[in-house]
């Protein structure tokens, strides 16, 4: 255990690191996928093609995204750019057919009864469909974040620091305490952030409280394969 | 605040005819209700009084305004609308939804929420349920709110939709007599569309039968239609034919008589001393009743 103290400054580093790495694919890939969820709960050709081409970045391996994603890009190998577009695309293809799920799941009563008392079409989305689609927008910006925060530690590999700097070291030195530390705050972190989320659902959206996202959906969004680290 | 369809005709882009040459004048301050099966245009035909569709030809005036020259959502938000389900919204407290079209047009939070208050009252809500939200209340209590949403801008003009058509009898009965004691009070031009007959008997100062495709069987106040229904078809659709509205005299125990209809059900009592029931004098009142009857069941 000493080790972890010795190092707390670095693991400290690391898991700021991590974190500065994995905000903005969490954050960009939810609006990414908000307008073209939308776009593809409205017109079944746009769901169709969105999801499909949703599937097929999906099964990308990460380390090989990652690796392409500089060579397409013109970046330096060690640009932690590479990285945090490489998770965009993951984020933007899981979020894209939960947000197309939540948008399909306003009520269409609700809808015409929107358009009957006089709101324009921006207000009907801002003021009503958004706030609706919400619950599962919610669980699918939660199946993105921890992902995203597991997926960061590829990165590592190829020499952009992160927790996963912890396993690539542990690994050259076979020093098994190092991984441990990196694998629980990687844990954490997911934990973390999984938290602030659902408090953020709570605040937002007062309505919902008591009541869970409802049993297809959610079953939908747990059927979704998760990528782990190990799927390199 | 009348309100005139010329000539209109709804092709869908599918290639359905909803409603083809339809021409009718809906007068102020009354309540007019359209009334069908399903699938006969009625819905189509009140949705295009607010612009939720608009006409393939003809036009709709309102006080001799063409309404195809009014911008849709401004026109939706100066005409109150009540849909069956009610159509609230989930997200929003009953007090919000109330207050949805003063707040969209600019009256300030503070003041729709209050004004909101004032029309939970007129409706019979307590103000308690104010902070709920839609979720938490009974079928005829959502109506209910939806109604005072529908009268929030206090529009000259209300569409409603089967409004009562999702709760239970009831309910519905009560629902039914609270909008005759609004309607006493507040005279506006009412257009409602319902699918029951007794519903738009009950309501309508003017009922408008109508067959497949927005043709209308017959117009005319509740007493006309049944006294004289044009075709076979108004007579079958009031259930004349069935027998439905024509009752037989039973006696019942002292000075009432049992009222039987044709079903072999009993439909009312009515008090006659002796138990004998003579019809007296031959005002147009009791006249009306028995060519009711007559004319009905013979059509």
């Amino acid at each position: 255990m000493d080790w972890v103290w010795t190092h707390l400054a670095d693991i400290g580093g690391l898991t700021l690191d991590h974190i500065a790495l994995a905000v903005p694919p969490i954050v960009l890939g939810f609006l990414v996928s908000i307008p073209l969820g939308y776009w593809a709960s409205r017109s079944p050709a746009a769901r169709g093609v969105l999801l499909t081409v949703g599937n097929v970045l999906y099964t990308i391996p990460a380390l090989a995204l990652v690796v392409l994603v500089p060579v397409l890009l013109g970046l330096s190998l060690l640009n932690p750019l590479n990285v945090i577009v490489a998770l965009l695309i993951y984020a933007v293809a899981i979020m894209v057919r939960s947000a197309a799920d939540a948008f399909a799941a306003v009520s269409e009563d609700v809808r015409q009864s929107a358009v009957a008392q006089g709101y324009s079409g921006s207000q009907r989305f801002f003021r009503v469909e958004l706030p609706l689609a919400g619950p599962v927008l919610l669980a699918g910006i939660r199946v993105v974040s921890v992902s995203t925060i597991s997926l960061v530690t590829i990165g590592a590999l190829v020499g952009i620091p992160s927790l996963g700097s912890l396993f690539t070291d542990a690994y050259q030195r076979a020093f098994l305490l190092e991984a441990a530390v990196g694998f629980v705050m990687v844990l954490v972190l997911a934990a973390v952030f999984d938290l602030i989320l659902a408090l953020v659902g709570r605040l937002l959206m007062p309505w919902n409280r008591g009541k869970s996202v409802r049993g297809g959906d959610r079953a939908r969004l747990e059927a979704l394969p998760v990528k782990v680290t190990g799927s390199i | 605040m009348a309100i005139e369809f010329r000539h209109v005709s709804k092709t869908f882009p599918d290639g359905t005819t909803a409603v083809e040459d339809f021409s009718l004048t809906i007068p102020s301050h009354e309540t007019t209700v359209l009334v069908g099966s399903s699938g006969c245009g009625k819905t189509t035909l009140l949705r295009m009084i607010n612009r939720m569709v608009d006409p393939s030809s003809g036009s709709i005036l309102i006080d001799g305004k063409d309404i195809a020259e009014i911008p849709p959502v401004g026109l939706r938000r100066s005409i109150g609308y009540v849909m069956q389900n009610s159509g609230l919204l989930p997200h929003r407290t009953v007090a919000d939804n109330v207050a949805t079209v003063p707040m969209l047009t600019g009256v300030p939070k503070r003041k729709a929420r209050e004004d909101a208050l004032g029309l939970l009252d007129r409706v019979g809500l307590d103000r308690a349920l104010a902070g709920r939200y839609p979720a938490q209340l009974s079928g005829g209590q959502q109506q209910r709110v939806g109604v005072a949403r529908g009268l929030a801008v206090d529009p000259n003009i209300l569409l409603m939709d089967e409004p009562f058509g999702a709760v239970d009898p009831i309910v519905r009965d009560e629902l039914q007599q609270e909008l005759l004691r609004l309607q006493g009070t507040l005279g506006k031009t009412v257009v409602f569309v319902t699918h029951d007959i007794d519903e738009a008997f009950l309501l309508g100062n003017q009922v408008v039968i109508l067959q497949r495709g927005g043709r209308i069987a017959q117009v005319g106040t509740p007493k006309e239609i049944l006294a004289n229904p044009a075709n076979e078809f108004v007579a079958d659709f009031i259930g004349a034919k069935r027998g439905k509205r024509r009752l037989t005299a039973e006696p019942g125990t002292g000075d009432e008589v049992l009222l039987v209809d044709a079903a072999g059900y009993a439909a009312g009592v009515i008090t006659a001393p002796g138990g004998r029931l003579e019809l007296v004098g031959t005002g147009p009142k009791s006249r009306s009743v028995s060519n009711k009857t007559d004319q009905a069941g013979d059509a």
